[in-house]
């Protein structure tokens, strides 16, 4: 069931925990203070999170095909649920837990 | 909190700060045993035990990139593709540093953790958190990073340990990672009156995805997304002046 052997899941989860690690400490290596950071990389800092945010919602969505059966219906319409649900009741855990029940119960019962 | 003679200002007793920091992390916990316990289910769901789940959210403790991590370990095997998935997921943490660079000085041997376990949460909290009375920095902190992180293990743990002896199937389980990314893009929409960099952010990578297809669009999405902030700059401050 394993896609990957021990040794293959330990490299690369190495490696996630490597990265993650290096850019949390490259600010504490690379800048004294705030105030001396280049004005470039403050400004990416205030824009970059919110660009990359972005970039993972449509990474969550890259095998989806549209054209096919059933038409990445169920992803649109548990995608729907999550943002009106975040929308109407601001419940971080109802949100995620209503979605993926939403998703769950189509792609098992309804799209099959 | 008793207030203490000026002349001799005592160190706060352990159990104390043990206390201050507990409550403060209590926002915090029903979160992150939630995400904990559905990034161990999901973990399970690909083969792996509850072992794994506590060592991946030990040492790659950050909420969004553990469930990428696992659809890494589903894809084709990649070194190169694991390195520059986390640099996208986890870019904004170089600049959460950034704003930690003054609070974190004199935090002395706890240094170290404290960066590494500089969570989206922990750093909310930490950012605006003021320091008891004669409370050693340090140790505080350190206090309050550690019980945030006890949530997300322990909820790991627990979902894979149940994850892998339930008996129903579990199809469909990865859309809580989707689930998860777009919260956190309507929290962010809202908290936000220009959203120019959220749509650079979906439309560039869309376009990236189009051309490029769904295995390598990643790095070009990372260079676009740049180039185009950058060249929208004077634009964007433009409008937050306004």
């Amino acid at each position: 069931m394993r896609h990957f052997t021990d040794t293959q899941s330990l490299v690369i989860i190495g490696i996630v925990a490597l990265v993650t690690a290096a850019l949390r400490f490259l600010p504490f290596i690379l800048f004294r203070s705030e105030e001396k950071t280049p004005k470039i990389i403050k400004y990416l800092g205030k824009v970059l999170p919110f660009a990359s945010t972005g970039l993972l919602v449509v990474y969550c969505f890259k095998s989806v095909s549209p054209l096919g059966y059933p038409y990445a219906l169920p992803e649109l319409i548990a995608g729907a649920v999550v943002v009106v649900l975040h929308l109407i009741r601001k419940n971080t855990l109802l949100s995620i837990a209503g979605g993926t029940a939403v998703y769950m119960l189509l792609v098992n019962l309804v799209f099959v | 909190m008793t207030t203490q003679t000026e002349t001799r200002p005592e160190k706060r007793p352990l159990k104390e700060t043990v206390k201050t920091a507990f409550k403060l992390s209590l926002p915090v916990m029903a979160g992150y045993l939630f995400i904990g316990v559905a990034f161990g289910m999901f973990l399970s769901s690909k083969g792996y035990s509850a072992i794994w789940a506590f060592f991946l959210s030990f040492s790659v403790y950050a909420g969004a990139m553990q469930f990428v991590a696992v659809e890494l370990l589903c894809s084709p095997f990649s070194a190169l593709n694991a390195a520059v998935m986390t640099l996208s997921v986890n870019a904004r943490h170089l600049f959460y540093g950034l704003s930690m660079l003054k609070k974190y000085k004199g935090t002395g041997k706890f240094k170290p953790y404290l960066i590494f376990s500089l969570t989206d949460e922990t750093y909310a909290i930490l950012s605006t958190v003021k320091l008891p009375e004669n409370e050693s920095k340090g140790r505080f902190y350190f206090l309050l990073s550690v019980f945030n992180h006890l949530y997300r293990l322990t909820g790991s743990t627990i979902g894979a340990f149940f994850g892998s002896r339930l008996n129903f199937d579990l199809k469909g389980l990865d859309f809580s990672m989707t689930a998860l990314f777009l919260v956190v893009f309507v929290e962010q929409w809202q908290s936000q009156k220009r959203h120019l960099p959220a749509i650079t952010g979906v439309l560039s990578t869309l376009v990236c995805l189009v051309i490029f297809g769904p295995d390598s669009f990643i790095i070009p999405s990372m260079i676009l997304i740049t180039a185009v902030l950058l060249s929208a700059k004077k634009l964007y401050e433009k409008g937050e002046a306004a």
